[in-house]
């Protein structure tokens, strides 16, 4: 078990450099953050200067290995655009971008396995064709569009729900939440619904297909010629029997939820990180767009080791299996 | 059954907008595109950060609404000398913390902004010293006579001195050295609203300075400014619609027709000071980009003339545009000294005698050349190009369109990689001059810097420079005029259009719009 956790952790810290070498090669392609950092009535000497200073002329190489170098006592250097230390602001505007994952994963999760549960058990039924088809329109509309139309409905039309910002926040320590807070609250509702609705149609279908799976083996046969109550059979054997991939996915998307909040947070004008990523771009903001990839990098490597972790606690043939393996 | 809970949603939604409406008659929620890059006023150059410092600061003299000048925290100006200014300060003027601001202050803010890292050096590199005489009275010295600089003097705002001592924020910011300064999260100043929160991005809040010295002559009737910047276009105007904004800033040109047909919207509209134009380049002998062998087709006046002749402006503001354009004759927005309404009068679409230049030319059968363009800095910047390759396509011209992202686009500009490409210029010092130094003085390193077409004529050299140091405003024109005839005789740029820029609100709100974009929320009213 031990051994495994150092072996992942290893292979994280060689993704993660992988990651942020792609990233820099890639930022090549970006242009040139100096027109966005002076005013036109600037020289072209004063402009090849502070791109001397800023070490933009070094050879790639040479600016990775500084990037890597830094970043490895923790600094990752000064926004462009923002003119402030780069930890300071990802660390300012993850909070925004975890607390809407959270809620976005919650909300996919429960509702997801809800439906896909009932849909299973009901595959017949009105309102599980009515569910179906919706999903339908949730895994096909792209994300903005959805945000753009519930912005529309909710906002504009009925106007009960805010159409952008994060409403008031809390201050705790550092953690600015919206979780204390009515217009926190409100303004989670629609940022959530719209970032969550895709995983929510990906897990419904999952689980309703892996249940349908699962409720046509022998021993739920048995289970029934046993004569044990519906609930005890769907949920106790049936619906724990489909949960490792769920837990897969579920996991994996995690990391999606957080990596792709950047198109809800545009539409939303959510201030998370991933509305800071998409500044950085506009702006070529090199050390803040070569810090955030890592960050979602590390995110991902984090939650597949946990997804890993989490096949032990659930599936306990992995357990027996290691166990005996190592016993031989 | 659907219908009445669709009712009573709808009847609970009204009442609850209304609500909160009523509590919040003077606060003015206001989004734009982007959010100011820093609240330190001399650190960038830049229209998001220039309007939030104005209304926390004050310059010496101010740009009003109607662009023109009136005296700000300083109530005469005028040479002594040539080179020498004296400036007459307003007297009983208090920061926000209530110390006095004083001739020491003006200076120290001068200095300020004119040596690195400031971002507006270049802006007032004319001042070559500025001294304290007594509490209320300043001279600046030029390096040279220089009658603009009260224009310029505008977007240089006031700072107290004793605070940026107080915070260690004598300078503007730098980037090289990778801290972060005081000044770019908070800012103190003598303006009309004081700083009460900020969040980078997220939102900025303004309160009212009860105080300000020039609170009988403006309405001054918002209490509290909630400053939201909010990227996505639709997103802003819905915002609008559903009333949790006051006024917004670039509604996109599709949503003008909409925000105008609803009875609680209104939108203001004005040519901005900024002209759009194709710039050529005719001074390399050969050309990269193009298919013509051992010479270059842009050299020849000819081929340029064809060029302007073929591109239908009157169908780029119709169809592209929305009419949402001026036409221009000369890349000189129309608020500048210079600006002459003969100059700004376009030839009429005529393909034929465009295709007749090209054949004089020796291009009878055209040739085909890259064409350059940003695709997210002006409105509606891509598909202007699209229509202008069309036209050119049917004078015989092949344009490659190349629509790339302006960092990229400006960029390969500033390396001088690109033969035809689209560019915009606004003059902040409204006045002609300013166009001439970047864009037809001869690229020396030091003037020209935008400059990229190769133009270089010994006579227009001459009128730039003798105009900088022209102080008789007369004579001064007179080579303005000059440069002008030269400038359009070439056809160095060929113009598109003066842009025109609009203002969302709710009906209840009043702003007078500014051609700077940069509204004064000071001067909103509500009904």
């Amino acid at each position: 078990m031990l051994a495994f956790i150092v072996r992942r952790v290893l292979q994280s810290i060689i993704v993660m450099l992988v990651v942020a070498l792609v990233s820099f090669s890639l930022f090549n392609f970006v242009g040139d953050p100096i027109n966005n950092m002076v005013g036109q009535e600037t020289t072209q000497q004063q402009r090849e200067q502070l791109r001397e200073e800023l070490g933009l002329n070094d050879p790639f190489a040479v600016q990775f290995a500084r990037f890597v170098g830094n970043a490895v006592q923790g600094n990752f250097g000064i926004s462009y655009r923002l003119a402030r230390p780069v930890d300071v602001v990802i660390a300012e505007r993850l909070p925004a971008t975890l607390e809407l994952a959270f809620v976005s994963a919650l909300f996919a999760l429960v509702v997801g396995v809800a439906t896909g549960v009932y849909t299973a058990l009901n595959r017949s039924g009105i309102i599980s064709r009515v569910i179906m088809t919706i999903s339908l329109i949730g895994v096909s509309l792209p994300t903005f569009l959805i945000g753009i139309l519930l912005i529309w409905v909710f906002a504009v039309q009925l106007q009960w729900l805010p159409s952008f910002g994060r409403g008031d926040v809390v201050d705790l320590g550092g953690w600015r939440t919206g979780f204390l807070t009515s217009s926190g609250l409100k303004a989670l509702i629609l940022p959530a619904i719209t970032l969550g609705l895709f995983q929510l149609t990906l897990i419904m279908r999952l689980v309703r297909a892996e249940m349908l799976e699962v409720l046509r083996t022998d021993y739920i046969k048995f289970a029934r010629a046993r004569g044990l109550p519906d609930r005890a059979i769907n949920f106790g054997h049936a619906l724990k029997n489909t949960l490792v991939p769920v837990i897969t996915i579920t996991g994996l998307q995690l990391g999606s939820i957080i990596a792709f909040s950047i198109i809800t947070e545009t539409v939303f004008q959510w201030p998370g990180v991933g509305l800071l990523f998409i500044n950085a771009i506009q702006f070529v903001d090199i050390p803040l767009m070569a810090a955030y990839l890592v960050l979602i990098a590390l995110f991902f490597v984090v939650i597949n080791l946990l997804v890993d972790l989490l096949y032990y606690a659930v599936d306990p043939r992995l357990r027996f299996d290691a166990s005996t393996a190592r016993g031989h | 059954m659907i219908r009445k809970p669709m009712i009573y949603a709808l009847l609970l939604g009204t009442a609850l907008g209304a609500m909160s409406l009523e509590a919040s008659a003077q606060t003015l929620r206001f989004a734009s595109q982007s959010d100011a890059l820093t609240l330190d006023p001399h650190a960038q150059n830049e229209g998001p950060t220039i309007t939030l410092a104005q209304q926390i600061h004050d310059p010496l003299i101010i740009r009003d609404d109607e662009m023109g000048i009136r005296e700000g925290l300083a109530v005469s100006w005028e040479t002594v000398e040539p080179t020498l200014w004296e400036f007459k300060l307003r007297e009983g003027v208090k920061f926000h913390d209530g110390s006095d601001f004083t001739a020491e202050d003006a200076a120290f803010s001068l200095e300020r902004a004119r040596v690195p890292p400031s971002d507006y050096r270049n802006y007032i590199s004319s001042i070559s010293e500025v001294r304290v005489v007594d509490d209320y009275t300043l001279h600046i010295e030029t390096s040279a006579p220089n009658p603009i600089l009260p224009q310029q003097l505008t977007n240089i705002v006031m700072m107290s001195k004793a605070w940026a001592e107080e915070h260690g924020v004598e300078q503007a910011q730098n980037y090289a050295e990778g801290e972060e300064n005081y000044a770019v999260r908070n800012a103190m100043g003598t303006g009309a609203f004081k700083l009460e929160s900020r969040a980078p991005d997220e939102r900025t809040v303004l309160v009212r300075n009860d105080d300000y010295w020039d609170a009988d002559n403006i309405p001054m009737e918002v209490e509290r400014v909630v400053f939201t910047p909010i990227a996505s276009a639709a997103t802003r105007v819905a915002a609008l619609l559903s009333g949790e904004l006051d006024l917004i800033l670039y509604p996109p040109v599709q949503d003008l027709q909409r925000l105008e047909q609803s009875p609680d919207i209104q939108v203001k509209s004005t040519p901005e000071n900024r002209t759009i134009f194709l710039g050529l380049n005719q001074g390399a002998d050969d050309l990269d980009s193009d298919s013509v062998e051992g010479q270059n087709p842009l050299a020849d006046k000819r081929v340029r003339e064809a060029i302007n002749l073929a591109i239908d402006v009157d169908a780029i503001q119709r169809v592209v545009m929305r009419g949402q354009s001026v036409p221009a004759g000369s890349i000189a927005p129309i608020y500048i000294t210079g600006y002459q309404e003969e100059f700004d009068q376009r030839p009429d679409r005529d393909l034929d005698r465009a295709r007749e230049l090209l054949a004089e030319a020796g291009y009878e059968d055209g040739f085909s050349i890259d064409f350059a363009c940003p695709n997210d800095r002006y409105n509606n910047d891509e598909a202007i190009c699209q229509a202008v390759v069309g036209m050119l396509g049917q004078a015989g011209i092949e344009a490659n369109l190349r629509a790339q992202t302006r960092s990229l686009h400006f960029q390969q500009l500033q390396n001088g990689e690109l033969d035809f490409y689209m560019l915009g210029w606004g003059v902040p010092t409204f006045d002609s001059e300013y166009i001439f130094n970047f864009l037809y003085h001869t690229n020396d390193g030091e003037r020209g810097s935008w400059n990229m077409t190769g133009f270089s004529n010994e006579r227009m050299d001459e009128l730039v420079q003798a105009m900088s140091g022209e102080t008789d405003l007369d004579a001064r024109d007179e080579l303005i005029a000059e440069a002008w005839e030269i400038a359009l005789d070439d056809l160095t740029y060929i113009p598109l259009h003066h842009e025109v820029l609009n203002w969302a609100m709710q009906a209840n709100v009043d702003i007078p719009i500014r051609a700077d974009n940069s509204p004064r929320f000071a001067h909103v009213t509500f009904d």
